[in-house]
């Protein structure tokens, strides 16, 4: 495969690791305690499961998953309000895959399909668009989940079904924005961070100024990260050089994908139909100012939250879950009281374990190998 | 093939209206009318044709073949019915063939449950059974009884059917995923996920145009000719649902042994790795319909990789990675990359991811 081939060459791996290990032997802080870097995107975890790069950097290096993963962090109530909107005999729901299985305080929507919910699994906000139109006694809601990422693709397809006046389709809107929540986690007490690699496919909507505050005000390296194995350890190596030299900058290393400045017709779409809310509630981060977006008045007709009534109930996360001090990379999720006994991807308490996105899935999945070796 | 001989023929039914009613599972002429009309006439064979309740086998016959049955069972609801590279019918054939394959046994004898749904058009049923027969032909079995419901609309998905087989071991054989140990060695017969992914496609709701088709195969020809090849092989497994990685899975823990794979070795045909990089799907977990797992002794492999190779169905056959001590139960795989992962079993399904 073109253009992703090239990113998983282990010839310039050994290259690059050889590099980052002088680096790491030229660092003070390497000599007292890991140096902590957080991947803040999903999609960076991903990777390092699944090419295994935990396992080949050197033992001074401490990866922290950070509160990427957009389905991690949906909070219970949210997945009961689906639930409830599922629920109703006029509703087809839509949502994406990784969203079935998120749990609710009662149920899952895979629980609620089975007690009879038409919900549908799409890979699109269009596909949910063309079910409307499909079905036009049918009321269709999209379950809108994700970061910057998503959020344009969901914003024009509101613009898409207000231009041809669709009247039965409507959005859950359950966005959310990364720079509030960095910075929650920046100002969190029981936090030590060395750097971060920075979300790629935000960036490439959003573009890299929105993170100069994580330098200037926090004095924090963030290199913004393309995907591929090659991609992170070459971005890991970005943010140590910056440690070496006492540097605190914004850089970019998937400039490929990521133009400094972002992309204009998408930001013109989101801010179009999305305006701020006041605060959004994080499954383990609690409530966060300004990190989740609503549809604004003008698209009111597309809002489900508008729509439909729902319970709207705000539910605590169990007491014994502590995804929130995973999140925060302040525990790993093995250190997690409840990882792998009261919660497993069979049965999650905590969503970290549902996406294979989220941490302690991922462990699970494909982890254990450099966690056994930590632990012995 | 060696069924007790039976000298009376019938007079073969035929249906001459174009969709399936109610009234064809009620037991009486429209009933015989649609059975004969699409499974008799397809299947057509002597232990079939006189219709009584139950085929009828010389135990001498079956005991010429080896010295134990075997017998298995599998349900085929697949969605959509027809896709590239097969159909439910070949789907059901191909099935429960290599199931018994697998064990070590040589399939003979298949029955076939179809469940109708109302309204399906008679010529989808034909085109089923027409398939079932050129599978069978392939595999070199006979369907020799079996049974048809008509659901009402709404109760089932079109045609949902179900396939049992019985196939006879010869005494020498003791395959077992329990027999797995340190040194042997980790075979597949060729492209992994073709048909997991070729379903994803045929469903439609990807926007993708692929054109992988499903490798959907019957495997006795193949596996009698590994066996031939490697006669110490310990284990056998068909890499259906959850993928070569859940096989794999599955037999370190019934060796207490662990399994390392090689990525780089893993035979993965472009297009299928395009589409797992798209939607974020593993291939290793994606179903295959005509791809076996050997665990085969290492001074055997060589000889059981190129009986495969030298067969139609083996073509891009290769060793994937070995059976080491280890941690008992524990899947590994070395990256193209040069790290090391867990392959673990999933959950449930593999779901695609948002970004």
């Amino acid at each position: 495969m073109k253009y992703v081939e090239e990113f998983r060459d282990p010839e310039k791996a050994q290259i690059l690791l050889h590099e980052i290990d002088k680096l790491v032997s030229e660092i003070d802080i390497a000599k007292q305690r890991p140096i902590a870097i957080m991947e803040v995107c999903g999609g960076h975890t991903h990777s390092i499961f699944r090419y295994g790069l935990e396992g080949m950097l050197p033992k001074e290096i401490e990866l922290v998953h950070g509160p990427g993963c957009p389905v991690c962090v949906l909070p219970m109530g949210r997945v009961d309000d689906c639930v409830a909107i599922a629920a109703r005999p006029e509703v087809i729901f839509t949502t994406f895959g990784d969203a079935m299985r998120v749990p609710g305080s009662q149920k899952s929507l895979l629980q609620a399909k089975a007690d009879g919910a038409d919900v549908r699994m799409v890979y699109s906000p269009m596909d949910a668009l063309a079910l409307a139109r499909k079905n036009p006694e049918r009321e269709v809601v999209f379950f809108a989940i994700g970061f910057e990422t998503t959020i344009p693709s969901t914003a024009l397809t509101i613009q898409q079904a207000k231009a041809e006046g669709v009247k039965n389709f409507t959005v859950f809107s359950n966005h959310i924005t990364i720079v509030p929540t960095i910075k929650a986690i920046l100002d969190s007490p029981d936090l030590q961070l060395d750097g971060f690699l920075g979300p790629g496919h935000v960036s490439m909507v959003i573009g890299t100024q929105p993170y100069a505050f994580i330098s200037r005000h926090y004095k924090k390296p963030l290199v913004v990260a393309g995907f591929e194995p090659l991609d992170v350890l070459h971005s890991i190596w970005m943010v140590l050089k910056q440690i070496r030299e006492g540097r605190a900058e914004i850089e970019n290393q998937y400039a490929r994908i990521v133009p400094e400045e972002g992309n204009s017709p998408a930001l013109a779409a989101l801010s179009d139909v999305y305006e701020l809310r006041e605060f959004f509630e994080w499954r383990g981060l609690g409530s966060i100012d300004h990190s989740g977006v609503r549809i604004r008045a003008a698209y009111r007709d597309f809002d489900a939250e508008a729509r439909f009534a729902m319970p709207n109930i705000k539910i605590a996360d169990p007491k014994s879950c502590q995804c929130g001090e995973v999140l925060k990379g302040v525990i790993k999720p093995w250190q997690c009281k409840v990882f792998g006994t009261s919660c497993t991807p069979e049965a999650p308490l905590g969503a970290l374990m549902v996406s294979s996105e989220g941490a302690c899935a991922a462990y699970f999945q494909y982890g254990g190998i450099k966690r056994r070796e930590a632990v012995s | 093939m060696n069924v007790m001989p039976v000298p009376r023929r019938r007079n073969i039914g035929r249906v001459f209206v174009p969709k399936v009613t109610l009234a064809h599972g009620g037991g009486g002429k429209a009933m015989k009318d649609l059975v004969d009309d699409v499974f008799v006439s397809a299947f057509d064979n002597a232990a079939l044709s006189p219709l009584e309740d139950q085929a009828r086998f010389s135990l001498a016959d079956l005991a010429s073949h080896g010295d134990r049955l075997a017998f298995t069972t599998d349900s085929f609801v697949v969605h959509p019915l027809f896709f590239p590279g097969g159909d439910i019918g070949k789907l059901a054939v191909c099935g429960t063939v290599n199931d018994l394959a697998v064990g070590g046994a040589r399939p003979l004898y298949l029955s076939c449950a179809a469940i109708v749904e109302e309204g399906v058009e008679v010529d989808l049923l034909r085109r089923i059974a027409a398939s079932m027969a050129e599978a069978a032909r392939d595999a070199g079995i006979e369907i020799v009884t079996g049974d048809t419901k008509v659901v009402q609309r709404g109760a089932c998905d079109q045609v949902f059917l179900t396939t049992t087989g019985i196939g006879v071991i010869r005494p020498e054989l003791h395959l077992g995923a329990d027999q797995a140990r340190p040194g042997d060695l980790v075979l597949v017969n060729g492209l992994l996920g073709d048909h997991g992914a070729a379903i994803l496609g045929a469903r439609g709701d990807m926007a993708l145009d692929s054109t992988i088709a499903s490798d959907c195969a019957p495997l006795n020809g193949l596996i009698d000719a590994l066996l031939a090849a490697a006669p110490g092989t310990r284990a056998i497994r068909d890499a259906t649902r959850g993928g070569v990685a859940t096989v794999l899975n599955e037999m370190a823990q019934a060796s207490q042994v662990s399994i390392a794979i090689e990525e780089r070795k893993t035979p993965l045909r472009a297009e299928v790795k395009a589409f797992c990089e798209i939607l974020g799907l593993d291939p290793l977990y994606l179903a295959n319909e005509g791809k076996i797992v050997a665990i085969v002794p290492p001074d055997e492999a060589e000889a059981a990789l190129m009986s495969m190779r030298a067969h139609r169905y083996g073509a891009d056959a290769g060793i994937i990675g070995e059976v080491r001590q280890g941690e008992p139960g524990r899947v590994s795989m070395h990256t193209v990359f040069g790290g090391t992962r867990i392959v673990d079993m999933l959950v449930g399904d593999q779901l695609p991811r948002i970004c």
